[in-house]
């Protein structure tokens, strides 16, 4: 609960700051203050030293894990701010209110690693989504951007309605929005309720699946992560989807089992899909940006993976799989935003430029595209155990990895661009601290490559 | 501990080479570096009590995985044929100039230490971390100073090994969840009882990996155009060390694991073997680049190899051993030659060499030797290895084995054309004002061809030490 609150009283805090000073760099101190304070509130509740109790008659349960993706998302959003703050400062005209969008998203962050009942998931839903469609349109001034960002609120208040209507369905079938409420045995005739919670169930698939970005609901994406400034795509894709991600499995590790055999078959469909269009597009992309706006759908495939096996493996997997995941696109991103061209080609002879940032961009691509010694192989390494550990879906285990093949093309050839090709990459200002905050960066990335228990311990102490 | 230092001193040596800027010291520093390690595994194999020769850490508790490094016979042959060849790659090519040398010599370095960790690790996570580890310091190398088309050349290789090794992986976290103790050791692994219709899948999982590797037909494509593309030093460690990463893992991570699927598809992977040995010997002969003819005669050489694994034979798999080292030595015996052909003289292509006997002799006695040995004349070392492989493959099908015999007589096309072509006749335009190696490269020859006729005339040594290997493959079937 102290996240949640915390949370939301800082995104105050940060609005009320844009009119105390007019100071840009100072917004960015104050934030990533906040966000040490966050996490400080957050370990204070895990470690029952400090937690502020609501009763909120078992709509909202924190466990372990929850609070320990809280950590690990607010760790996340920390190291954004420090990458890319300065970057923040210069999407718009209202950073304070920038700052302030961020912390809300994050009190739905931490709502959405807690929740108990479907009310709850909305509600945190809706809270993580309203101020994404107004950071996508931070850009006012830019026709991409406000396109963006009209597509995203459309195209999410639909989904809204869509996951409302399974909320509806499903209280109509159990009398509860608990997650773990049975169905009414019907006394007298009208539908079966199961029936109708099998339904509920299917709605609220497909809302989990958009927000996340899973085929065939993620027509959205490219558009939205390509038309947003890249500073809050480098949020959107990373540190928001991985707890679109924790609700998913939240949602289904209890209801799953409605569904019975069709639910491996509806979700291996989902996977492959997802895997297919979000590597092979991928590998067409002429942009970066836009190439990893679909490698994040690709990068979602595999995370689903975590919702198939769902067992033990798989919860301490999705939660390594965010972080590696999150870490290595923020830095791709921090870096792409100082490139003055997106383009592949923009790509062309940094590494003579600028050695330091081409060094890094390739660890983070390395760790992306899942390659040993990077965050990027334990994670991958996780989800696939954790399917083969369940047994019986090696064939989806093989099928994903030809996709990681794939995706190995379109990592590498900003690699070939940078280290291959002669060119002359126009990049903003690189300050010694940026380079300094991406070598650390990469560091740790390489370091949870080695030792994955870092990050995994968490669970444990 | 001496397997830990075996990685860790290329390892170290390798990164710290990254940050020498200045050229000669960037050459300097990898030969001292190479120079060091081959002294440590000459030591640490021959000097060393064995309980030296493991070593077993805690790495990863809750994947059962551990940090554990042993050497058996075939590894201890296998890290001195690594210790060998990178201090005299690096004296072979000690005049050659690279962009950037020290990024260059710490990427070689990198090389090195991931094959020597792929050849001395017992778990399988470990071995999967090596074997990567070796490939992408190799990616780099060949597409940053490779030839004209090394981006493509380049990056198909990688495309093609890491495909393989994600089956690999597949194969290995299936067997993973099979073992009794949830562990990566290879013990465990080796102690799975699995059925026969179960080994069918995960054994190909396994075996594409490590034939993509080696390659056999039809894994081969990508090889050709990477050896010819990538430079010569790389080249040499690719041909001469890194394709034995596929028939080390066929010996030590397949065939004990797989003992029913072994035998069910031998015959399969031995026609394919041959198949390839043939193929690429008849494409060896039309060549007209050195680079090529000697990337396809390798693939021939390593078609016999792979061939004979499956046959099932004491006898085979003891020239198996023998050829690695050799196969090694010798191969990268044509490239130091190779080398020093293109770099004084800008070409490789037979058509445009000529009588250069008479302007290099030392250049070409030497290289006959290094010829003989490729086409395995007795008194060479090649000689005594690819008997022993005949005679397990005969003992296997006397028809394949004498389909296979044809691929001798194509060696000797093939190797003898380019021999007359290079150094006799009359020379041309290009080699009129050829002079002989240099002593840096004549040093490097030497040892070879001192090899080359010690293990030809001797091959006991080697024999003796891959015994225990030999006995453990078979006595597991």
């Amino acid at each position: 609960m102290n996240a949640i609150i915390l949370s939301a009283l800082l995104g105050v805090v940060m609005m009320f700051s844009g009119i105390i000073t007019n100071n840009k760099s100072v917004l960015k101190y104050i934030a990533a203050a906040g966000l040490l304070l966050l996490i400080a509130a957050n370990l204070l509740d895990t470690y029952a030293l400090f937690k502020i109790n609501i009763n909120t008659h078992g709509l909202l349960s924190f466990e372990k894990f929850g609070l320990y993706f809280n950590t690990l998302a607010f760790g996340a959003t920390l190291v954004y701010v420090c990458l890319s703050g300065s970057d923040i400062e210069k999407a718009g005209i209202n950073v304070a209110e920038y700052f302030a969008l961020i912390f809300f998203v994050l009190c739905g962050i931490s709502i959405l690693s807690g929740f108990n009942g479907l009310l709850m998931l909305f509600l945190g839903i809706e809270i993580l989504s309203i101020p994404l469609y107004i950071l996508t349109g931070a850009d006012k001034r830019n026709l991409k951007s406000n396109e963006a960002s009209l597509k995203y609120f459309l195209m999410g208040s639909f989904t809204t309605g869509i996951m409302l209507m399974g909320i509806a369905l499903f209280y109509g079938a159990t009398g509860s929005f608990a997650l773990n409420a049975p169905a009414i045995i019907p006394t007298t005739g009208g539908i079966n309720p199961s029936f109708l919670q099998v339904a509920a169930l299917l709605l609220l698939f497909v809302a989990m699946a958009f927000k996340v970005s899973a085929a065939p609901f993620h027509f959205w994406t490219p558009d939205v992560y390509d038309g947003a400034p890249g500073v809050f795509t480098s949020f959107m894709a990373t540190i928001v989807k991985a707890a679109g991600f924790i609700a998913f499995i939240r949602l289904f590790q209890s209801q799953s089992v409605v569904l019975g055999p069709t639910w491996k078959i509806i979700l291996s469909f989902v996977i492959i899909a997802t895997l297919l269009i979000g590597n092979i597009t991928a590998v067409f992309q002429q942009s970066v940006k836009r190439m990893l706006a679909y490698s994040s759908i690709a990068q979602a495939g595999f995370m689903l993976f975590a919702l198939f096996a769902g067992n033990d493996l798989a919860r301490e997997g999705i939660i390594l799989y965010s972080v590696a995941y999150s870490l290595a696109t923020i830095g791709i991103f921090a870096v792409l935003i100082k490139m003055s061209d997106y383009t592949f080609d923009g790509f062309n002879g940094l590494a003579k430029k600028h050695p330091v940032l081409a060094f890094t961009t390739t660890i983070f691509l390395l760790s992306l595209a899942g390659i040993p010694l990077t965050a990027g192989f334990f994670a991958k390494y996780y989800m696939l155990a954790a399917v083969v550990k369940e047994g019986g879906a090696l064939w989806l285990v093989i099928i994903a990895l030809f996709f990681a093949a794939v995706s190995v093309y379109y990592y590498f050839k900003v690699i070939q661009a940078m280290y291959f090709k002669e060119g002359d990459a126009e990049t903003t200002e690189i300050t010694g601290a940026f380079k300094t905050g991406l070598v650390l960066l990469a560091a740790f990335v390489i370091l949870i490559g080695i030792w994955p228990s870092i990050i995994l311990n968490g669970f444990y102490f | 501990m001496i397997p830990v230092f075996l990685i860790l001193l290329p390892l170290l040596t390798g990164i710290v080479g990254f940050f020498i800027k200045e050229d000669n010291a960037a050459k300097g520093w990898a030969l001292l570096s190479a120079v060091l390690t081959l002294v440590v595994a000459i030591a640490g194999i021959y000097f060393y009590p064995s309980i030296q020769q493991s070593f077993d850490s805690a790495w990863l508790p809750a994947l059962g995985s551990r940090f554990t490094l042993t050497m058996d016979g075939m590894s201890k042959m296998l890290v001195l044929l690594t210790a060998v060849s990178f201090p005299l790659i690096f004296l072979a090519t000690y005049k050659n100039r690279y962009k950037n040398a020290g990024s260059f010599y710490a990427l070689m370095l990198l090389t090195q230490a991931g094959l020597m960790g792929v050849f001395v690790a017992n778990d399988a996570l470990l071995f999967y971390f090596f074997w990567e580890l070796a490939l992408i310091p190799v990616y780099f190398l060949c597409s940053l100073w490779g030839g004209e088309k090394r981006i493509a050349a380049t990056f198909k290789f990688f495309i093609y090994t890491f495909v393989g090794s994600l089956m690999m992986l597949a194969g290995i976290l299936y067997l993973y969840f099979q073992t009794a103790d949830h562990s990566f050791a290879w013990q465990s692994f080796y102690a799975v009882q699995m059925e026969p219709s179960q080994q069918s899948l995960i054994f190909w999982l396994f075996f594409v990996a490590f034939a993509i590797k080696m390659p056999i037909f039809p894994f081969h494509t990508w090889q050709p155009d990477a050896y010819e593309q990538s430079p010569t030093a790389t080249t040499m460690v690719l041909s001469g060390v890194m394709v034995k990463m596929g028939i080390f893992a066929v010996v030590k991570w397949l065939i004990p694991f797989f003992p029913a699927a072994a035998d069910k598809y031998a015959q399969i992977i031995i026609v394919l073997s041959v198949v390839g040995m043939l193929y690429a010997s008849l494409i060896a002969i039309r060549q007209d680049d050195i680079k090529r003819l000697i990337a396809y005669s390798s693939i021939a050489h390593i078609g016999l190899m792979s061939a004979t694994l499956f046959t099932n034979s004491r006898v085979g798999l003891e020239g198996v051993m023998i050829q690695m080292f050799n196969h090694g030595v010798n191969v990268i015996g044509l490239w130091i030659v190779a080398d020093a052909i293109e770099q004084q003289l800008g070409t490789r292509k037979l058509s445009e060499l000529g009588g250069l006997a008479q302007k290099a002799p030392v250049l070409a006695i030497l290289l006959v030797v290094m010829a003989f040995a490729n086409i395995a004349l007795p008194l060479t070392n090649a000689f005594i290895g690819e008997f022993l492989m005949f005679n397990g493959l005969f003992s296997y099908n006397i028809w394949i084995a004498a389909i296979a015999g044809i691929s001798i007589i194509l060696a000797a096309v093939y190797t003898l054309n380019m021999v007359q072509k290079v150094f006799y006749g009359n020379t041309t335009v290009v080699t009129e004002n050829a002079i002989d190696i240099s002593g840096h490269i004549k040093l490097a020859l030497v040892v070879l061809v001192v090899v080359v006729i010690a293990l030809g005339v001797y091959p006991q040594p080697m024999i003796d030490l891959t015994k225990d290997t030999v006995g453990a493959t078979m006595a597991g079937k």
